[in-house]
């Protein structure tokens, strides 16, 4: 459990884990890092939304955070 | 950091031959060049080459691609200059999720793109290790930043660049403009503005770089190509941005998604017509300079072709017709 107005990167941290992403390019474990919204090793799926900044997100009752697995998957279609 | 910039061809040099030439030559360059940093540095720069395509809207703009590829054909001679224009159809099967407003495509062969700081790095890196020394020095404060001051300090008096029995090339971009009558040459550049966005990481979506398009190998994909004649001034202009934005939305709809997560201004160094200018002094013999606003394309022509003729003490005739005389109009008249 984390205080009313964390982070989402600090519920994550408070709960346990070691590592919230997996980098692009070599697939390298990352754990939230500058907690202030620099360095962006906090990314994560926050409710659907890939390449969320979780350290910028006030956590809130229900929030699903899924690890961000690399790069954000885009499915482009013709428009 | 992951950075992408063109090594592009397909549009250079239209009404000037030997500038089209001179691009065709370096990009030719670019592969041996690239090869040779990683197995002397072990920096990759990350070089490809997959052809690029300029993304057309509407009709107007690819009649009007089409009539400057053409140009760009005829005046090519005998060095030929391939390239097609793609019609809408043919593009969604090269690319990934077009808007309604493109209407088609230009693509040449030659086109590429690199990581302009693995290579920079990469060429001071090799710089340094094969004995290379760099000699560093600072426009006067009092004169203003960023290249403007007229008054230049030299690590050593113009007229000792001979005695130092090494050939010396000026790199001061912008600031060659001052630098360059301390030798008795001319460079006269101008900044030129351009802006650029960048996305969060994607996964490669993008097979091949576009104009104003490209994506990094770690997945950003960067946007822009404005140019704003603005001096030095480097701030970023809103209006600029959602021009870019607004265009790349239309090209790739799908762009929407991604957020932006950096956005940068910076100046290019452009000579009066947009041609690189490349002289030696003639009052210093051993000094040369070289300016160019597309210094990454230009690589491996200056790494492997200009260089060997400033160690060789003269530029090649061919180079004649990108010398700052050009500008000289009393010569001209």
């Amino acid at each position: 459990m984390v205080p009313a107005g964390a982070s989402a990167a600090a519920a994550v941290l408070a709960a346990g884990f070691d590592s919230i992403r997996k980098t692009p390019v070599e697939g390298c474990e990352r754990a939230p890092y500058c907690m202030m919204g620099v360095c962006f090793d906090c990314l994560a799926e926050i409710d659907g939304v890939a390449n969320r900044q979780s350290c910028m997100i006030e956590v809130r009752p229900g929030m699903r955070i899924s690890r961000q697995m690399r790069a954000r998957m885009m499915d482009p279609k013709v428009e | 950091m992951a950075i992408s910039v063109l090594i592009w061809v397909q549009s250079k040099g239209d009404g000037a031959p030997h500038y089209q030439r001179w691009t065709r030559l370096s990009a030719q360059e670019w592969s041996a060049l690239a090869t040779e940093l990683e197995a002397k540095t072990g920096i990759a720069v990350d070089y490809k080459r997959p052809g690029g395509v300029h993304l057309c809207l509407g009709e107007a703009e690819i009649e009007a691609r089409h009539a400057l590829m053409e140009r760009m054909r005829v005046q090519s001679g005998n060095f030929g200059f391939d390239y097609r224009i793609v019609d809408r159809r043919e593009l969604t099967e090269m690319l990934p999720g077009l808007g309604p407003a493109v209407s088609g495509a230009s693509w040449t062969p030659y086109d590429g793109h690199a990581n302009p700081l693995n290579l920079l790095h990469a060429l001071h890196q090799g710089f340094a290790e094969n004995s290379g020394r760099k000699r560093r020095t600072l426009p006067s404060k009092q004169h203003g930043d960023r290249g403007r001051g007229s008054t230049w300090r030299l690590p050593y008096p113009a007229r000792r660049w001979r005695d130092r029995r090494a050939e010396s090339r000026s790199a001061a971009g912008l600031g060659n403009a001052a630098l360059a009558r301390r030798f008795g040459l001319s460079a006269p550049v101008k900044p030129l503005k351009g802006q650029i966005l960048v996305t969060e990481r994607a996964r490669q979506v993008l097979p091949m770089p576009i104009t104003t398009i490209r994506q990094t190998v770690e997945g950003t994909i960067m946007l822009g190509d404005s140019q704003e004649d603005a001096g030095f001034d480097t701030s970023q202009r809103p209006a600029v941005m959602q021009t870019i934005a607004r265009r790349a939305v239309l090209s790739f709809p799908w762009l929407r998604d991604l957020q932006i997560v950096r956005a940068w201004a910076a100046l290019r160094v452009m000579p009066p017509d947009g041609l690189p200018i490349y002289d030696q002094s003639e009052r210093f013999p051993g000094a040369f300079t070289a300016n160019c606003h597309s210094g990454v394309t230009l690589a491996g022509a200056h790494a492997n072709l200009f260089a060997p003729m400033v160690a060789a003490g003269a530029l090649d005739p061919e180079l004649e017709l990108l010398s700052a005389k050009r500008f000289d109009v009393s010569a001209a008249a």
